[in-house]
């Protein structure tokens, strides 16, 4: 069992030292981005073009829904979000903070991206791990 | 090139049916299709057998040795959603090219009951509910709320999908459910993700489909082109490339590329369609697929349901079998249903949901990952 808490996803990145970030793939080719490691793009076919790209903190809403009924042992209702992040990658999570009512949750809404443990979960060895959340960001 | 022709087609009435094994239910329609054009398994060539739930277990083989063990070569299919649409085509195909004159292609699925989809993954922790849902409605709630942002679609104009599609089923007896769902009944169901209730989702339920294709010159010499229904289209996509792939998966630019792909080989426009079938598996789903197989034009879906033409005896009518909402979608049977319900209009023999004077109707499943096959079936 590890000590410190395992990355939720692999592309969710636990330096030694300082915070935690996402890292994406950015194609040199055609500049479409990635989550996560890869040698081929999609969408232009280039190999061998790829370079890791730390991933912005922050973004907008592009679209969610509101889960109110899922598998046993998850806890709902709870915010599905697509969010585009500040350099045009997109990516899903929770979006949590913010009342799970579509009168309050806005198309657009700034974001930001926090790290923190993945809502108690552990694995069969007992390893904690770290998880993303979006929130929203108020300026 | 030859023509090919649908010359018996056929659907089990859906339903749950667990005392029976899988073949056995494909075997119902298998014989129902031969039933309608009124051949047997010696007269096939070919046999085109989609199934998802089963898709190692050599289903198609396991079938023919319940209705006839021909030694035709069978060919097992899987394209999640778009199974049975996948079969067909196959079958099509193999009819286009020349390789065979006469095969039959069959749809089969056994359901369980409850949510499809999630990510569950072999190590760590599950991260349902951790980074958002993987669920179908959640993954179709959210394709319906990205035409929200960019429309303002509302929540009532997605439950309009299941009221019209409900009421549609109370005409079809091989539908699932016979029940008329009102607005607010369909509104105030279970919420199971916001905007899809419970009523706004697709019906698992076990079902088959099956159907008898020709070339024009064997259909002519069995004296089959009375009933016979030209396939003027057939079309298959997979999803290219867009920027949300990775997190959205695309139903819209497969149909859009498969709607123009069709469009293109039928040599007719949209304006040219009198009944659709279309992959309804969320209310929400329906929407998008207004636009994107040329109904109307973008962002015209919501007003497209309000003003009531996509019902039976509007402009164009979708769904009139009640869809998967309400007919049922038993995942890999659904494409070949589609199928047999525009057949049945083209051939007037609809009964109640006839869609009057009915001359070329589409049919459209997505399979999420993803792949669109589209039809275009003409009267003769």
């Amino acid at each position: 069992m590890s000590n410190q808490p395992l990355p939720v996803v692999e592309y969710l990145k636990i330096p030694e030292n300082g915070n935690p970030y996402l890292e994406g793939y950015k194609c040199g080719a055609c500049g479409a981005t990635y989550l996560g490691q890869r040698s081929v793009c999609s969408k232009c076919g280039a190999r061998d073009q790829m370079s890791a790209i730390n991933l912005p903190n922050e973004g907008t809403l592009y679209s969610y829904c509101i889960v109110h009924r899922s598998f046993p042992g998850v806890e709902v209702p709870y915010v599905s979000a697509i969010v585009d992040l500040a350099d045009g990658t997109a990516i899903k999570g929770n979006l949590i903070n913010i009342e799970p009512d579509p009168e309050v949750i806005s198309f657009g809404m700034p974001v930001e991206v926090v790290f923190d443990d993945a809502l108690g979960r552990k694995d069969k060895e007992g390893n904690s791990y770290l998880s993303y959340f979006f929130q929203p960001k108020n300026d | 090139m030859n023509d090919a022709y649908i010359v018996g087609v056929d659907m089990i009435k859906f339903g749950r049916f667990p005392e029976k094994t899988v073949p056995e239910i494909g075997a119902e329609s298998a014989l129902l299709a031969l039933d309608d054009c009124g051949l047997t398994i010696q007269d096939m060539q070919a046999l085109y057998c989609g199934n998802l739930g089963q898709a190692s277990a050599m289903v198609g083989q396991r079938l023919l040795q319940q209705i006839g063990q021909t030694g035709i070569p069978v060919v097992n299919v899987s394209n999640a959603c778009a199974t049975g649409a996948t079969a067909f085509r196959e079958a099509w195909a193999s009819v286009k090219a020349g390789l065979y004159d006469c095969v039959l292609a069959v749809g089969v699925e056994q359901m369980g009951k409850g949510l499809l989809g999630g990510s569950g993954g072999a190590t760590g922790i599950s991260k349902e509910g951790l980074l958002g849902s993987g669920t179908m409605p959640a993954v179709f709630a959210e394709a319906g709320m990205e035409h929200t942002n960019l429309y303002g679609t509302t929540f009532e104009q997605f439950a309009k999908v299941s009221v019209k599609n409900h009421h549609h089923s109370t005409m079809n007896p091989k539908a699932m459910y016979q029940i008329e769902t009102p607005l607010d009944t369909v509104m105030n169901s279970e919420m199971i993700s916001y905007p899809n209730t419970k009523l706004m989702c697709s019906v698992n339920v076990d079902g088959s489909a099956a159907a008898v294709i020709c070339s024009e010159e064997k259909a002519k010499e069995l004296g089959l082109m009375k009933r016979a229904v030209k396939v003027r289209a057939s079309v298959l996509t997979s999803d290219p490339w867009q920027e949300r792939d990775l997190v959205m998966p695309d139903v819209n630019s497969c149909t859009r590329k498969a709607s123009a792909e069709a469009y293109e080989m039928a040599g007719l426009g949209p304006d040219e369609i009198d009944l659709v079938e279309l992959h309804d598996c969320f209310a929400t789903a329906e929407i998008l697929h207004y636009e994107n197989l040329g109904l109307c034009e973008k962002g015209e879906a919501g007003k497209l349901i309000d003003d009531g033409e996509v019902e039976l005896g509007g402009r164009i009518p979708v769904n009139v079998s009640g869809g998967l909402l309400s007919k049922g979608h038993p995942l890999g049977a659904t494409g070949i249903a589609n199928i047999y319900e525009v057949t049945t209009h083209l051939r007037g023999e609809a009964g109640q949901r006839q869609v009057e004077g009915a001359r070329i109707g589409m049919t459209h499943v997505i399979g999420l990952g993803s792949a669109c096959g589209i039809h275009i079936l003409e009267k003769t």
